[in-house]
């Protein structure tokens, strides 16, 4: 009956007829997308890649302008902005929005696609101002610079559908909350209503709903499949559903795609390493996959290892040379975009690439992927496989190549995962103070707010529903008057009070803050450049701040030493040293999601009982049976622990599988609760399968106090105990100084004069700390800790679960399978319940032996 | 306040003060290094709003200091003030009214930009490059070391790194006496550390929770 109405309507016809010119038809999904676009509803459209989900939303607006305007759409031209369109990633706009011009040119409709981000210079900005295109594709960050100029209200206003592409990418990060805020403010533009006082807590009842106004706004999410789809929707549409009363639909594909899993396992797993991320041994077992296919693309999880590989390789197979390609986000803009054409037009053999080709339109070349290393969850491994495979009944393929044999195990919890569609959640953030910080300022920039018409707005916000009139008005105190000051000997200066409009006067400021708001991002990246001058490419600076100058590292191929890190360039010189590091991605840290977890220890269990065994864990029994040996392999009822003692120390590894974040909770709360004992330093270190604390001496961990040492009673005091013993906040509250602006990077032209304000995110922590421990910065650098890290659910869990397990403890004389990747982890934590003076002592005495 | 440490150098006392200063017994010297006075104010008035009481902290401190070793002379060897003029200052000129009888010399630092009216205003001589007294020598950059002399200088924020067994570290300011200059540890609070790494033969004190401690 529905359907009959759109199937009805002249807009329906025109891109009905058009699609069956090109040999397509519509997919259920879409039309039932369209349908509700047609109403004026707003909602979230779940479909896989390659399955014309673009379309879903974009043809649903295109339906709906034919369907107002069916005579004189070929002639109606600067209809301003009808469509913005957000999408998470920069190399996507392009794409897609010539695959909407192709539409509009094909269907005679004038209208225009505009691009806004980063790289649109300055006079197409001056330009899509006069005169908007009726389409602009925008990320996130763009959308705030968008917000931070004055008379964005007048852009805003008349926007018929705003599209969030993507939006299983951007829903766990701060640039979700960006969405979120931005929705926020441009719904709250078609619902003016009188200011009304701080004190008013209800954002709902304040609001008149005008059933006018339901229909004038619609806002689509997009996204693939997460395990809390619902939520993510309800987190999107929380403004929408709060400002015009209504409730969003969610629409779903029945589309499922094949897809068909194999594992490249190493000749002899005896020989293989036990621990390791690059997995470089195996690239000759690459290259007949290969052979076998039209394009391959071969993901590897960080950039340097990328360009191992790639050299790698063409090492081995120099037939390839001109046949394969790099993409990573560190290659240059112009090379990136020639290897996409590239793979377009299927051109080329295979790609080595990092997630730079996560997401995107399809390359219909591509017939196989190949994951290098763990994928860490399953949705990532879903979508990356997604890349394959794109005609409507094709198989996606996928191969794991494990980069140390243990994850051979990972590779059949994946399957085992992938068939029982277990996709792990993103949880939205919630009470963003940097984020906050950060759009109000930006408000500031433009033309000013006035907080008690904002503040229902910003409440209407999943992410700032519980924001409290208290934490409101430190965010207005701090940047209006910067927090805690000398008084009379005060100059701050950002945000002033003009008869009650907040608003940011200062042109410098402005332009500070503007060249700031692109820098949400998860990781900051740093230039690397010879000391002799020559650029070398990007690097976290997350892995460079943990690097002493004098230590060498591989980037883009090449063993350097770094020499010094000056003005947000690490300067480096060639090295010599045989042994370097490589650097480490983020990502790579990701850690395991807890549905994988579970899945990777009952993997473990079934693997021990020899029944059913999958291709990996029958290549695995040599390993698992020398653990066996030398330790125990931990059936799914048992927590194993293992005490070691090396030259290094005193080992105590625990093996939860519950995933990093949560090993690191533990690990943190074990430690604590052993420093409670006896004076102790503790070095932490973890990975997705358990966790190590390592001692300078014997840790008193054994079969009298092990069960009480993993008690859930008193959890919550030792988790607050065990977060200010460690340093997990003053890590958290790196990205948070960036985003809440107290870190300035600097830009061209005020080079001189910026150095005199940049200063450490680890120094700045230290002085609030110490002076202003009541920040709204710093409290959520702990908060996020406590939320993200610590989580007390999910750490009682796990508790009560060992409560119930046997605890199994082994002392083996030498190392195990199960502990060395761990072990050889070099990023660490550390605790300890000793006098700094006596530390300090003990190190002495080492100095001198 | 802890008591201070002893060292005899070259033939003469210096003390070490876990406030991170250094006091030559001989020519009744008090030495410091990179204060950067006013760097709170200056990020402030550019809207970075860090906390206005660390300025403050850092003049109490260095009050203490004079008033426990009555120096004849205050020298601060450069990176005295952080960046240009601004209100915090004034908190400063304030505080040196308060002790107009106690010389000050800065050699002057990278960060010393302020104007010649300025420092007389303030009563504090500013010498350019190095100073010289007897063998020893005072400048701002470890480079600009006088050939023969031994240098007092700092400009480095010096830090060690200290590692011990079960691969613990610990990464702390120090007084960093290298064969042919000391670096003076950086006094202001707001500020950070530059990992040095001191050779075989050289001298180290540490400076842990306002004690100084020798390592090598």
């Amino acid at each position: 009956m529905r359907k009959k109405g759109l199937h009805d309507t002249p807009g329906y016809r025109i891109v009905a007829d058009w699609l069956a010119t090109k040999g397509f038809r519509a997919f259920a999904y879409q039309e039932e997308a369209w349908q509700h676009i047609l109403a004026g509803k707003s909602g979230l459209v779940n479909a896989p890649t390659g399955t014309g989900k673009t379309y879903s939303v974009f043809l649903g607006a295109v339906i709906r302008f034919l369907n107002e305007h069916p005579d004189e759409y070929a002639t109606r031209s600067n209809n301003g902005l009808q469509l913005l369109w957000v999408t998470p990633l920069r190399a996507l706009a392009k794409d897609i929005g010539r695959a909407m011009e192709e539409v509009f040119t094909e269907l005679g409709i004038p209208w225009r696609v505009g691009i806004r981000n980063g790289d649109t210079s300055i006079s197409d900005r001056q330009k899509q101002k006069r005169n908007m295109p009726e389409v602009l594709i925008i990320t996130p960050e763009s959308l705030h610079l968008f917000l931070a100029q004055k008379g964005y209200a007048d852009v805003f206003k008349h926007v018929r559908i705003v599209a969030v592409d993507e939006w299983h990418e951007l829903i766990g990060s701060k640039r979700g909350v960006q969405v979120e805020l931005a929705l926020s403010r441009i719904v709250g533009l078609r619902n003016v209503h009188a200011p009304s006082s701080i004190d008013n807590t209800g954002a709902s009842q304040q609001q008149t709903t005008n059933k006018k106004q339901q229909t004038s706004l619609s806002v689509w999410g997009i996204s693939a499949t997460i395990g809390n789809l619902d939520q993510s929707m309800d987190v999107l549409l929380a403004p929408v559903s709060v400002a015009f009363q209504v409730k969003p639909v969610i629409v779903r594909t029945n589309i499922r795609k094949q897809i068909e899993i194999d594992s490249i396992l190493p000749d002899e797993i005896e020989k293989y390493p036990w621990a390791g991320h690059l997995g470089i041994r195996l690239a000759e077992k690459v290259l007949p996959i290969l052979e076998q296919s039209r394009t391959t693309l071969i993901f590897i999880n960080t950039r340097g290892m990328s360009e191992q590989w790639y050299h790698r390789l063409l090492t081995i197979a120099p037939e390839l040379s001109g046949a394969i390609a790099l993409h990573h986000g560190s290659i240059d803009m112009e090379l990136r975009t020639w290897v996409e054409e590239a793979l377009h037009e299927g051109k080329l053999k295979a790609v080595v690439c990092t997630a730079s080709l996560d997401l995107g339109v399809d390359f219909r070349p591509v017939e196989t992927v190949i994951q290098v290393g763990s994928p860490k969850g399953v949705a990532r491994f879903l979508q990356r496989a997604g890349r394959s495979g794109h005609q409507p009944d094709a198989v996606s393929k996928i191969y794991f190549l494990p980069t140390h044999s243990l994850e051979l195990m990972e590779a059949a919890a994946l399957k085992e995962a992938v068939g029982r569609q277990q996709i792990e959640s993103r949880d939205p953030f919630i009470l963003c103070y940097d984020v906050l910080t950060q759009y109000l300022c930006t408000l500031a920039v433009s033309d000013g707010f006035y907080p008690a018409q904002v503040l229902p707005e910003i409440r209407s916000t999943h992410c700032f529903r519980e924001l409290s009139d208290d934490d409101f008005a430190s965010v207005l105190h701090f940047i209006t008057s910067g927090g805690e000051a000398l008084q009379q000997y005060d100059e701050y200066k950002k945000v002033e009070i003009i008869d009650g409009l907040f608003k940011i006067t200062g042109r410098r400021i402005a332009m500070r803050h503007r060249m700031h708001i692109g820098t949400i991002v998860s990781d900051a990246m740093l230039k690397v450049k010879f000391i002799s001058g020559g650029y070398i490419g990007m690097i976290e600076e997350y892995f460079i701040s943990r690097l002493d100058p004098g230590d060498s590292f591989t980037l883009a191929g090449r063993q350097l030493e770094l020499v010094m890190i000056k003005d947000m360039t690490v300067l480096v010189r060639k090295s010599n040293l045989k042994k370097a590091l490589v650097p480490s991605w983020n990502g790579g840290r990701l850690p395991l999601s807890a549905s994988l977890g579970a899945v990777l220890r009952e993997q473990f269990g079934t693997a021990m009982e020899g029944r059913r065994l999958g291709k990996e864990a029958s290549a695995l029994q040599p390993l698992l049976q020398l653990q066996e040996e030398l330790s125990h392999v931990p059936r799914p009822d048992e927590l194993l622990i293992e005490q070691i003692e090396t030259s290094d120390g005193f080992h105590l590894f625990v093996y939860p599988f519950e995933g990093r974040l949560v090993h690191e909770a533990a690990a943190a709360l074990l430690a604590y609760r052993i420093s409670k004992l006896l004076p102790i330093t503790f070095s932490i270190a973890m990975n997705d399968y358990g966790f190590e604390l390592l001692s300078d001496q014997p840790v008193p961990v054994d079969d009298s106090n092990v069960y009480e040492l993993f008690s859930p009673d008193n959890l919550l005091a030792d988790i607050q105990h065990s977060v200010n013993a460690t340093e997990m906040a003053r890590r958290k509250f790196r990205d948070i100084a960036v985003i809440g602006g107290l870190i300035f990077q600097g830009f061209p032209g005020e080079h001189k004069k910026a150095r005199h304000l940049q200063s450490s995110a680890g120094l700045l922590f230290n002085v609030f700390n110490e002076y202003e421990p009541n920040n709204v910065l710093v409290r959520q650098a702990y908060q996020e800790v406590f939320d993200q890290q610590m989580e007390e659910r999910r750490l009682r869990a796990m508790l009560d679960r060992v409560q119930r397990s046997r605890i199994v403890l082994t002392f083996p004389k030498r190392l195990t399978p199960l502990c060395f990747p761990i072990k050889v982890d070099s990023m660490r934590e550390n605790l300890t319940s000793e006098k700094l003076e006596d530390r300090i002592r003990k190190m002495q005495q080492q100095l001198e032996r | 306040m802890q008591a201070p440490l002893l060292f005899e150098f070259r033939g003469q006392r210096f003390w070490l003060s876990g406030q991170r200063a250094l006091f030559w017994e001989e020519q009744g010297m008090l030495l410091l290094s990179d204060l950067h006075l006013g760097k709170s104010g200056h990020f402030r008035k550019e809207g970075i709003a860090v906390p206005g009481a660390v300025m403050k902290e850092d003049m109490h401190c260095l009050l203490n200091l004079l008033q426990h070793f009555r120096p004849k002379q205050l020298v601060v060897v450069g990176d005295f003030f952080h960046s240009r003029a601004n209100l915090e200052l004034e908190l400063f000129s304030r505080w040196r009214a308060d002790i107009p009888e106690q010389p000050i010399v800065l050699i002057r630092g990278n960060h010393d930009i302020l104007s010649d009216d300025w420092y007389r205003a303030n009563n504090i001589a500013v010498v350019e490059g190095a100073l010289r007294i007897g063998d020893f020598c005072l400048a701002h950059d470890p480079k600009d070391a006088a050939d023969g002399l031994y240098t007092f200088c700092g400009h480095v924020h010096p830090g060690v790194v200290l590692n011990g067994l079960a691969r613990q570290s610990l990464r702390l300011p120090c007084f960093y006496f290298a064969t042919d200059y000391c670096i003076l540890p950086a006094f202001g609070r707001f500020t950070g550390l530059a990992t040095v790494r001191p050779k075989a033969g050289e001298t180290v004190f540490i400076v842990a929770e306002k004690k100084v401690m020798k390592i090598t």
